[in-house]
Parts: structure tokens; sequence; C-alpha cells
């Protein structure tokens, strides 16, 4: 607690490092997932192929990755928009699939009503297809939430500043409360991610109380304990 | 008025649902296709609207071929409402109605005007407006699905089954609601059911139909009671089962009315 009552403005700055380096990957694997499972659930042939594109990118390891794109994408070594890319990625080839499954549990007969009674395609797909996605569509990206939560911290290991700088630190002097600070920062993120989404699904989904078709593929916090078992450095 | 002109489905799977059809459908009157499940009424009645473009012939509304207008401007032009309510689950029930509105270019006030006015009109009460669809009775869900077919005040109403989901007594009160609104609106409503006592109380003009969309007997359900053209139509319509032969026994000093079963059907009214 000495430890932590002396650095509580690092540990603030690192915090606020982590929230950006996670809350952005989130947001923009969001926005371009989305589309392409779309996409993939409209083209049933090339479903297949995309979802595996996507299974193939996971399994990159992230630390390799974060090594090798400076010199795909021309950033510096320590340049935090490797974590950022390199989470987007992952975040992508997570989401990809659940967005797939989350348009193909829109019921056929509610879209066919829609087109039936004169919506256009794109009406269609702003005005049905995406709210009524919305269920499936947020139990992936809370999956995706808690996972890039605590991948930002491999960034630590290219030095790169977040939460996980507190493992690093705190490995190298022997300093155990640093670590436990690092570890409760960055559940405490991840529920605190968790808690807005649940919340924001509330607001934006007053209908749905319990997704139908709801296939959360992983339970987050599942997923999230594989990741602080350090399962994918 | 519809006009089908030697019309035919054959689905891209070599299903043909319908082989060649022809009939026309006066304006303001209602038509009911009836006959068993597959027999093409679904089929049929999308062709309408465009939700199936046929593979041969033509769907002439007041003269002009369906297939030269655009679809979606075509599809807001006729009411439709089919089987379960098909309304959208993640909008109000006055949403779903005003919906369409909103989709023919009215704005935000004017549709909702107009949507409460016509659930007033379906007989919904104003207090459920507010709701989800799935919060709702079967019953309510389907007068919400009439309500935003009739919304937009289309000539033309296709109703797929509408009243198929439900328990008969709501069924009952449905089909007098819906007469009586077409007493007051004057549609020109194509019905589809496998019920024919529904095809009887609601249709103009009946439709009975054999597999392929074939035409057993075209009719007012008088003309087709009085003469049914072949013994498909006598069994379709149960005159076989001796349910519709009915025959006057005076019990007890009443004049009751009595079917070849000799079961009582009801009383004659002097
Ligand atoms: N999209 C489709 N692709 C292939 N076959 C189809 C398609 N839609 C309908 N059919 C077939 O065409 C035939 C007529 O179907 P349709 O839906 O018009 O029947 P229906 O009279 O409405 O039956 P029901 O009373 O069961 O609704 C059936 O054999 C059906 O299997
Ligand atoms: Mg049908």
């Amino acid at each position: 607690m000495s430890w932590f009552n002396a650095n509580t403005d690092k540990v603030w700055d690192l915090l606020l490092s982590h929230l950006w380096l996670s809350g952005l990957p989130i947001l923009l694997g969001f926005v371009i997932a989305v589309p392409i499972g779309w996409f993939a659930n409209r083209h049933r042939r090339l479903r297949g192929t995309i979802l595996s594109l996507g299974g193939i990118l996971y399994t990159i390891p992230s630390l390799a990755f974060f090594l090798v794109l400076p010199s795909i994408i021309g950033t510096g070594f320590l340049d935090p928009v490797n974590v950022v890319v390199a989470l987007t990625v992952y975040a992508v080839a997570i989401m990809v699939r659940s967005a797939a499954d989350a348009f193909e549990s829109v019921s056929p007969a509610v879209l066919d009503a829609a087109t039936a009674t004169g919506f256009a395609p794109t009406g269609r797909a702003f005005l049905v297809e995406l709210p009524l996605a919305g269920p499936v569509l947020l139990a992936g990206l809370r999956v995706v939430a808690v996972s890039t939560v605590s991948l930002v911290s491999v960034g630590a290991l290219i030095g790169v500043s977040n939460l996980g700088s507190l493992f690093t630190e705190g490995y190298r002097t022997d300093n155990d409360a640093e670590i436990l600070i690092g570890v409760i920062g960055i559940v405490g993120l991840a529920l605190l991610f968790d808690l807005v989404l649940v919340i924001a699904g509330r607001l934006l989904m007053p209908w749905a109380r319990t997704p139908r078709q709801g296939r959360s593929p992983v339970s987050p916090i599942m997923s999230f304990a594989q990741h602080l078992r350090g399962g994918r450095v | 008025m519809i006009e089908y002109r030697s019309i035919g489905k054959t689905f891209a799977d070599g299903t043909e649902a319908v082989g060649d059809f022809s009939l026309q459908l006066p304006s303001r009157t209602t038509t009911v296709f009836v006959g068993s499940s597959g027999c093409g009424k679904t089929t049929l009645l999308r062709m309408v609207n465009r939700m199936v473009d046929p593979s041969h012939g033509q769907v002439l509304i007041d003269d002009v071929d369906v297939s030269t207008r655009n679809k979606v401007e075509l599809r807001r032009s006729i009411g439709y409402v089919m089987q379960e309510a098909g309304l959208l689950p993640h909008r109000k029930v006055i949403d779903n109605v005003a919906l369409m509105m909103r989709l023919k270019g009215a704005d935000k006030k004017e549709a909702r005007d107009r949507a409460h006015e016509v659930l007033e009109t379906v007989g919904l009460d104003s207090s459920l407006a507010n709701r989800y669809p799935a919060q709702l009775s079967g019953g309510q869900q389907q007068r919400v699905g009439v309500a935003r077919g009739l919304v937009t005040d289309p000539n033309i109403l296709l109703m797929d089954e509408p009243f198929g989901a439900v328990d008969p007594i709501v069924r009952d009160e449905l089909q007098q609601e819906l007469l009586r609104l077409q007493r007051e609106l004057d549609k020109t409503i194509v019905f589809v059911t496998h019920d024919i006592d529904e095809a009887f109380l609601l249709g103009d003009q009946v439709v009975i139909l054999k597999k392929g969309g074939e035409i057993a007997q075209v009719g007012s359900p008088a003309e087709i009671l009085a003469k049914p053209a072949n013994d498909f139509v006598s069994s379709f319509i149960g005159l076989e089962k001796g349910h519709r032969k009915l025959h006057v026994e005076e019990r007890n000093g009443t004049r009751i009315v009595v079917d070849e079963t000799g079961k009582a059907t009801g009383v004659l009214s002097e």
C-alpha cells in the first residue's frame, strides 16, 4: 500500500495509457469487423474463408506481432501505434466471427417482413439487421474488450507504457506490491469496460432483456482468465 | 383491379409452385385464395408486390404490369399482413406502425399521429402503443400487423393467413373486425387461408386452388355452395361430410336446423 501511495500519479498515468491503448482497438475492431461479418453472412460461400482467415490472424503470437509490425507499417519501434494496430487486428479477428453469427441469428421471417413492407436494402441493413444483431454483437464485443485489456500489457515488454509496465518493473525490482497493483488495475479496467458495455446494451436495446438466440462464444471471464495466464504471449 | 395473366412460377430448385394461372380480382372487393398447404397461395400473393417474380406471365395492377415498377416503391404502396404478424421485435408497437409512414417520407409527428389513429381503428388500446411486440398477445400482435398494413392507406391489402396463429375465439373477433373495416375502407383485399369457413366468411370472390395453383373453382361463396364444380370442390368445402347440408326439423315446437349427421346446428329465425 505504501508503494501505491508514493506512486499514485504514475499508476494513474499508466492506467490512462492502458485505457486508450485498449479502448481504441476495441472501438476500431468493432467498426471494422461488423461490416465484414455482415458480408460474410451474406455470402455463404465466402463465409468459411473469411472466418478461417480471422482464426489464423488470431494465432499470431502477440509479442512477435508487436516486433514485426514496425517493418510492415513503417512505424518506430517504441511507437504505441504498433500496439494499437496489432490489437485492432486481434479484435477484428475475434469479432468477425461473432458478427457473422450475430447477423445469422436475425430471424429470416422478420427480414422478409421488413422487405415486404417496403424497406430498401440499405434501410433494412441499418434499421433492422444491425439492431437485431445487437445482442450477439454485444456478447462478442465483451469478449474482445476483456481480451484486449489484458493483451495491452504485453506491450510493456516492447517498451510501450501501460499497466503492464508495473509487471515488468515489479519483476525486475522484486516488488510484489507493484505487480499486485498492476493486476488489480488491469482486472479493474476489464470489469469497467464490461460494465460499460452491459449498461450500454441495456440502454440501447431495452427490447432484448436476454438475447434470444444469444450464442456467446466464450464467456468473457473465461477468456480473460486465459489471457492473464499468459496463454497468448 | 389486379389481374393475373397466364402467370407461372418455377423456383430455382425446380419446384413448380404455380403452373398457369389467370384471374381478375375486382377493385374494392375481397378475393380469397383457399387451398391446402403447398398449393401456391403464398407464391401467388407475393407476385403482386414483387416479393416473387413470375417465371412467365404478368401481374397487372390497374393495367400496369408490376414488373415495370420499382420494387421498393411498389411494396410501399401495398399493405402486407402476414401470419405471426412479422413485427419488428426491437421497435415499439407505435413505431412499428409509424415506420411505414416514415418510409414514405412523412415527418415524425405526422407518422405518429396517423399511427395512433389507425391503432384505434383496429381496436387496439392506446396503452399498448408503447409496448414491444413480445409484450403483446398473439391476437394483439395480429391487430398491430393489420394496423401496419393500413397505416399508409394503400388501395391494396395482401393478407397471408393473418389469423392462422391465434385461437378460434380471437380469430372470430379478428375476422369480424376485418369485415367491419372493409365495409368502412373499401380496399382491394387479397386474402390467403386454408380454412374454407374463413374463405366463405370474408370473400366476395373465393378461389379454390389445387396443387400448382390450378383453379378448381372461382365464384362467390353462394355460387360455390350452390354449384360445386367437381368432387374436389365438394369435398374441399365439406359437402360430403354433411356439415353443410342442412334441413329443418321441428323439435319441442321449435324449428331447429340440423345437418346430415343429425347434429343440431342452429334455430330458424322467423
Ligand atoms: N423460395 C422457394 N424455393 C423453392 N420452392 C419454394 C419456395 N417457396 C415456395 N416453394 C414451393 O412452392 C410450392 C408452393 O408454395 P407456397 O408457399 O406458395 O404454398 P402455400 O399454398 O402458401 O402453402 P401454405 O399453406 O403451407 O403456406 C411449395 O411446394 C413450396 O415448397
Ligand atoms: Mg403460404
